[in-house]
């Protein structure tokens, strides 16, 4: 009746967790690791979101169908960005009339 | 007083409608009829303030040098009639209104997951309604209903931010109601009902709302940033500071396309319980039809590109997005094959409700397929921005979803008032609606052909006989569209009691009386059949 | 048996019912939220790849250490959010109460940094855009509308945060007027806490993409 009971070790364990990944994630923003600096920032950001879904918001013990919610939103925010960029990251391909080159790279910047 | 008498059943039961009187008993209740019922007040306000709009623009479009308003006004008219009759009428029109209704009943629920969210699902549409409204009062917004960057952020001297704060906020509407259809079918259905055993009008209801779940929270972002930028000059959709304005179309686009789909699904929905209740036949491909709708809203998704093409999108974006709105039609055309394998060797009755779903199915094809002229990259060129467009959609919403609309309104009218229309009155407006809409639109697919520019309160002299044409068959479609709100009042008081099932139509809704008690069913059935099971055993008229 | 029968509403047919119904639409209300940020979020993408720059030195202008704090601030309040909802699943009334408050109280604490501190600082630096923007170096329209996006971000996760903390105080004031007597009530704590957490995850994706993308080497 009134779902399950997490035990309060496992509660203090996932946000030692999490603390421990912030500290992780603030020291590697000052290391030099080019673009993986991001890739690493968004990691252990994953990292932390599931976490605290998994435990805290008890979809480890919950019904399919929540986490297919929540995946659900996820692709849909991916096909939002995706298709997004796919437009503003390809618009520089097409060339475009020498006449007009000198005009476009004065407005950029 | 008429020859009618009054039953003495109709009163003496108790049902939704009479176990309370007083107004704070239907603006406090609770009942998904009720609530119901206060839309479909609501929705048909505004859907008579959106078409006095349209009478406006159609009067002025008489000549060509703009008969009765000028451009700046004529601006303001376009745009309170997409606002209104997009976010004000279809968005909610099915699914608040007979999607409330029904949904429950459908199931064999008593009420819908959250009443009481549901109830405030409609105090938030009036909310963003009235502000809708009151901006259009004060001065009204020039933007088109797709309020546009720059011209939304930077240039427009109207009621930008009122109007958008007036989308944002019916949008909510929008998503609390798709959320508490989600709940619902997931959890509330009777024993016995499987998901493959659910009426289409349930898969069609499902579907609508994911699209409302997950679209609209993205037209609230793009209109806040519009506020934002307007109140802030920030400039995110500033070119000249580095901003992109076609930001804003993509993150409106991701919802409005969908959004259109929000429009049409549920109308499919009805046309699949009226084609089998009038041919009195299981519907053909069943399971296809459930899994069009589902296909449809995802597939929906994947569209939005196709209103940029001449946005200054990436071409390459651009032929992604032809190709996938290529595939977004075929679910829709394995409906329409569908019912018409439905309607084959049918035992036909042509009725008012079954008028419109042939009708729709007519009107929807042609809409459909010029939509593929439009998803055609290079045809686009050329017609986007045209009066193409224009008969493009409104083939697909009045011609489809509106007559869709009016046909379950119809067919559900006895379940909803406990009173039969006049057949003869409702067949003559489905005519007149029929040819007035025809009247009306198809000349403006000749006009966008020739060239003839959307959003426009002028056009050169060789276009006038086609746009007075038009004029006039907005003229018959206003009347066609009046008729029925007289009747179906009339038919409130005074028109013949109905039974529980009038058309001897298969579905849990027709089950229980008309109208039905607060709660539903007086024992929640046990489905064992089958939907629209026609044909296994006799069905009752009563 | 009594409280289990007021419990129940009466559409639905049973308790599990009424609590798979209600943690449903809480997951669902969530995924309109990720869309909500999502469009906010792609919109500051976008920028960031196109402005990298100017984005970073942006970045730079903002305080590690108060972020680092508030993250775990907000992290804290995770923690005794879910024990609050183990609380209300034991029905113990004084425990419940009390991790809702050490949640409010963080929840305020957080906003109060944000806007008290952070952004107080900003608009006072010059950094406030169509406010108060006063900075004129190189990049200086980039690095305009990387803090666009970050008082919007953060803006919008904020008035997140207000309404948390005003379910929470709806939630005291219900807990202390026993409300939450029996195990079974303990659903509507429950679906406070996924809102209450889900606004803590788009935090833990804001830090970084805000605060630690600054090429700070």
């Amino acid at each position: 009746m009134a779902g399950h009971v997490v035990p309060k070790k496992l509660y203090i364990l996932v946000f030692a967790a999490l603390i421990v990944f912030t500290a992780l994630t603030t020291g590697v923003a000052f290391i030099d690791l080019g673009k993986w600096n991001t890739v690493a920032a968004l990691a252990i950001a994953v990292c932390k979101g599931s976490l605290v879904a998994l435990f805290f918001m008890h979809l480890r013990w919950s019904s399919g169908l929540m986490r297919i919610v929540l995946l659900a939103a996820f692709m849909w925010f991916a096909i939002l960005v995706s298709l997004t960029l796919a437009d503003e990251f390809t618009r520089q391909w097409t060339p475009v009339p020498s006449s007009w080159q000198a005009q476009i790279q004065q407005n950029i910047r | 007083m008429g020859t009618a008498t009054v039953e003495p059943q109709i009163e003496s039961r108790v049902h939704y409608l009479n176990v309370s009187y007083g107004i704070k008993s239907w603006l406090l209740t609770t009942d998904h009829k009720r609530i119901a019922l206060l839309y479909l007040a609501s929705i048909t306000f505004f859907f008579f303030v959106g078409g006095a709009a349209a009478v406006l623009m159609r009067l002025n479009l008489i000549t060509p040098e703009g008969a009765i308003v000028e451009p700046a006004t004529y601006n303001k008219l376009f745009s309170m009639h997409g606002i209104i009759m997009v976010f004000l009428f279809l968005i909610p029109s099915i699914p608040a209104v007979l999607g409330n209704f029904l949904v429950p009943m459908m199931i064999g629920a008593r009420d819908l997951a959250f009443p009481r969210i549901n109830l405030l699902s409609w105090y938030v549409f009036m909310a963003g309604g009235l502000l809708i409204l009151y901006s259009i009062i004060t001065g009204g917004v020039n933007t088109g209903w797709t309020f546009y960057t720059p011209l939304s952020t930077t240039y427009s001297n109207t009621n930008v931010i009122t109007a958008a704060l007036g989308v944002f906020i019916a949008g909510f509407s929008s998503i609390l109601t798709g959320l508490n259809f989600v709940v619902t079918i997931h959890k509330m259905r009777a024993p016995g009902m499987t998901w493959f055993k659910m009426p289409l009008f349930l898969w069609a209801m499902y579907a609508t709302s994911i699209i409302q779940i997950l679209g609209t929270p993205v037209l609230a972002i793009s209109l806040t940033l519009v506020a934002l930028e307007r109140l802030f000059h920030v400039g995110v959709f500033d070119p000249a500071v580095g901003g992109d304005p076609v930001l804003f179309q993509h993150l409106f686009w991701f919802y409005s396309h969908p959004a259109v789909y929000i429009m049409i699904l549920p109308s499919m929905g009805v046309i699949s319980e009226l084609v089998t209740a009038f041919s009195k036949k299981r519907i053909f491909g069943y399971s296809f039809i459930a899994f069009s709708s589902v296909a449809i809203a995802v597939i929906s998704f994947l569209v939005w590109g196709h209103h940029m093409f001449v946005a200054g999108q990436s071409i390459y974006a651009g032929l992604v997005f032809s190709l996938l709105s290529f595939a977004v039609a075929i679910p829709s055309a394995i409906k329409v094959f569908n019912w018409t394998a439905t309607l084959y060797k049918g035992s036909v009755s042509y009725d008012a409700p079954m008028l419109y779903a042939i009708g729709f199915i007519g009107l929807f094809t042609m809409g459909g397929l010029t939509g593929l002229f439009l998803a055609t990259l290079a045809v686009d060129v050329h017609v986007h921005g045209t009066y193409f467009v224009i008969a493009h959609f409104h083939y697909i919403m009045v011609g489809g979803a509106v007559m869709g609309y009016l046909g379950g309104i119809h067919y559900w009218w006895p379940k909803i008032s406990g009173r039969l229309y006049p057949e003869g009155w409702a067949r003559l407006s489905a005519a007149i609606i029929f040819v007035g809409f025809n009247l009306t639109f198809f000349p403006q697919y000749v006009l966008g052909y020739l060239g003839m520019p959307r959003r426009y309160a002028v056009y050169p002299p060789e276009f006038q006989v086609l746009n007075v044409m038009s004029s006039a068959g907005a003229s018959i479609l206003g009347v066609g569209y009046l008729i029925p709100l007289v009747y179906l009042a009339w038919s409130m008081r005074y028109g013949p009691v109905a039974g529980p099932n009038p058309w001897g139509a298969k579905g849990l809704e027709w089950q229980t009386p008309s109208p039905p008690p607060t709660e539903n069913f007086e024992e929640t059935p046990i489905v064992t059949e089958e939907a629209y099971a026609y044909g296994t055993e006799e069905t009752q008229v009563a | 048996m009594h409280s289990s029968t007021v419990a129940l509403a009466e559409q639905f047919d049973d308790l599990d019912q009424q609590h798979e119904a209600s943690s449903l639409g809480m997951w669902v209300f969530l995924a309109t939220e990720i869309m909500f940020f999502g469009g906010l979020f792609t919109a500051y993408i976008l920028f960031r790849n196109f402005y990298l720059p100017g984005f970073e030195a942006g970045s730079r202008l903002l305080n590690v250490r108060i972020g680092a704090i508030n993250t775990a601030i907000l992290l804290c309040s995770s923690l005794t959010m879910a024990l609050a909802v183990r609380a209300a699943q034991m029905a113990k009334k004084g425990v419940l109460i009390t991790f809702l408050l050490l949640t409010l109280l963080l929840g305020v604490t957080f906003v109060a940094i944000k806007l008290g501190l952070e952004w107080r600082h900003d608009y006072l630096e010059g950094f406030a855009p169509g406010v108060h923007w006063t900075f004129n170096g190189p990049d200086w329209r980039h690095i305009e509308l990387f803090f666009v996006f970050y008082f919007f971000l953060t803006g919008i996760h904020a008035l997140h945060m207000v309404i948390g903390v005003g379910i929470l105080t709806v939630l005291i004031i219900l807990a202390a007027r026993g409300r939450f007597s029996s195990p079974e009530r303990y659903n509507a704590v429950e679906v406070a806490g996924l809102y209450w957490h889900f606004v803590d995850i788009v935090w833990i994706f804001l830090y970084p993409l805000l605060y630690l993308i600054g090429g700070r080497y």
